[in-house]
């Protein structure tokens, strides 16, 4: 059932060098210095209160933003114009005024898949997150946990090595958060390197390998997952593991 | 008073028979607007999709430049078609003048600005929603405007409509470049104003009639599409 991404037959994407990245809008500074390394393979997670910066972090990452200061690296520099090999998925899913199936065949259209494969790869995409009976309705008509699935289905049927994922269950009931997460889950076993932003401590634990935790616009610690948890080395991350509510 | 019920009467008797002379405006004047359109569409829809999508130095004042646009009168419009159409013009040679071919092209610069500017405006909304998602599947300014064009189509039918509602209830360019030349380039606006002068109330009116019907009918068919497509598409 999951379709592996395929060895690259050039050099890998990552790793992702980040130095001493800044983002500021204005004259307020909204990230300060970070500088990182994300390796493939674990789960990274990216966790902070609001306005830490997670989310402008994450865009400056997939080049969405220009970072004002400092340099983003991908260990293969993406060529303009060329096929992503990078996806994205957003807190709201922007779908487009099409089938489900015509969103992901759009995708696949926009990473160059040649029309005669289109179908064939947003079908299995679409059935790989539970969408495949769904295949002809209009996208904007599904609901809600829907919606962030067939994103998600868009986003992994171009088999991206990294997929940035921006609080993708924030706006979903418990059981969407559920089928959303095992999607997640999924991807990250097909051996797509996932970095997930979130607020939510519960699915840090459950989808994390690893922490960033940022705390306005810094980067303040960097642990595994249940060290951080268990022994924040960093006085604001333990405030924040205290603030925020253990079980939500 | 009296007058006009006659005319009224008369009037509907006219269309009631399909009257020769009636049908045939009629049917000029719908040519003429629906070949603007067509004309106009094709220049200013992706034209308006690109100004939405693109950036580049100079976008805001062709922005204000076209909205401002909006606001051309049409006989200014006739006005600078005729002098580039007459015998002395730089497109003089071509002898439309007089034709219908000379009142598609008025009636087309004429609806350009309308058609450009408020597809613009309907892309740009739509691309505050979509950029990130677009720019993140790698879509460059072309394939975006495109992706937006067709994710917009059932709204942009209706700008479309609003463009033939406004090309064939105007009156000024067609005038000036057509001549209202009986049986020539006689359409309704033109006809309905030499009618009214000449004291022919029937004709005029019932040309008048027509004329609302058929923007009666574009308008409801605007808001009927409008409804279809937020029932289907949200």
């Amino acid at each position: 059932m999951l379709e592996p991404v395929p060895a690259p037959t050039h050099a890998p994407l990552l790793p992702l060098t980040l130095e001493g990245v800044g983002w500021a809008a204005g004259n307020q500074l909204l990230l300060a210095d970070i500088s990182a390394i994300v390796a493939p393979g674990s789960r990274t997670v990216v966790l902070g209160a609001n306005g830490a910066g997670k989310s402008v972090l994450l865009r400056v990452c997939h080049g969405l933003l220009r970072p004002t200061t400092g340099s983003v690296r991908w260990n293969t520099p993406e060529v303009p114009g060329a096929p992503r090999r990078q996806a994205m998925v957003f807190q709201r899913p922007v779908l487009f005024r099409r089938s489900a199936m015509g969103n992901v065949t759009f995708a696949l259209g926009l990473a160059g898949v040649a029309r005669s494969e289109r179908q064939d790869r947003a079908r299995a995409a679409l059935a790989r997150v539970g969408l495949g009976a769904l295949a002809d309705r209009p996208a904007r008509l599904l609901s809600g946990g829907e919606q962030q699935r067939l994103a998600l289905a868009r986003a992994w049927s171009l088999q991206p090595e990294v997929l940035f994922l921006d609080e993708p269950t924030a706006n979903l009931d418990p059981g969407a958060t559920r089928e959303v997460e095992a999607v997640i889950e999924a991807i990250h076993r097909a051996g797509t390197k996932i970095v997930l932003v979130t607020h939510n401590l519960g699915q840090a634990r459950r989808l994390g390998d690893e922490v960033l935790f940022l705390d306005r616009g810094r980067l303040v610690e960097r642990a595994p997952v249940d060290r951080f948890f268990l022994q924040p080395a960093s006085a604001e991350a333990a405030a924040f593991l205290e603030g925020e509510l253990p079980w939500t | 008073m009296n007058t006009v019920a006659l005319a009224l009467a008369e009037a509907a008797t006219l269309i009631a028979r399909a009257d020769a002379e009636l049908t045939q405006i009629v049917l000029l004047s719908l040519k003429v607007s629906a070949a603007s359109i067509v004309a106009a569409t094709a220049i200013a829809m992706p034209l308006g999709a690109w100004l939405a999508v693109a950036a580049f130095p100079g976008r805001r004042a062709i922005v204000v430049a076209l909205n401002a646009l909006l606001g051309l009168p049409s006989v200014v419009v006739g006005l600078a078609v005729y002098l580039l159409l007459s015998r002395a013009g730089p497109l003089g040679a071509f002898g439309i003048l007089f034709t219908p071919a000379a009142m598609v092209i008025a009636q087309a610069i004429l609806v350009t600005p309308l058609i450009g500017a408020l597809t613009r405006q309907a892309v740009s909304d739509a691309w505050q929603e979509t950029r990130e998602q677009l720019r993140s599947l790698g879509a460059g300014s072309l394939a975006s405007a495109l992706a937006l064009l067709w994710d917009l189509r059932f709204s942009l039918v209706t700008v479309v409509l609003a463009g033939f509602g406004r090309a064939v209830s105007e009156v000024g360019a067609v005038m000036i470049v057509g001549g209202n030349i009986d049986g020539v380039t006689r359409v309704m606006t033109t006809a309905i104003a030499l009618e009214t002068s000449k004291g022919d109330l029937p004709l005029a009116l019932g040309l008048g009639f027509v004329l609302l019907a058929i923007v009666l009918v574009v308008n409801a068919l605007a808001y009927v599409i409008r409804e279809a497509v937020q029932r289907r598409h949200a």
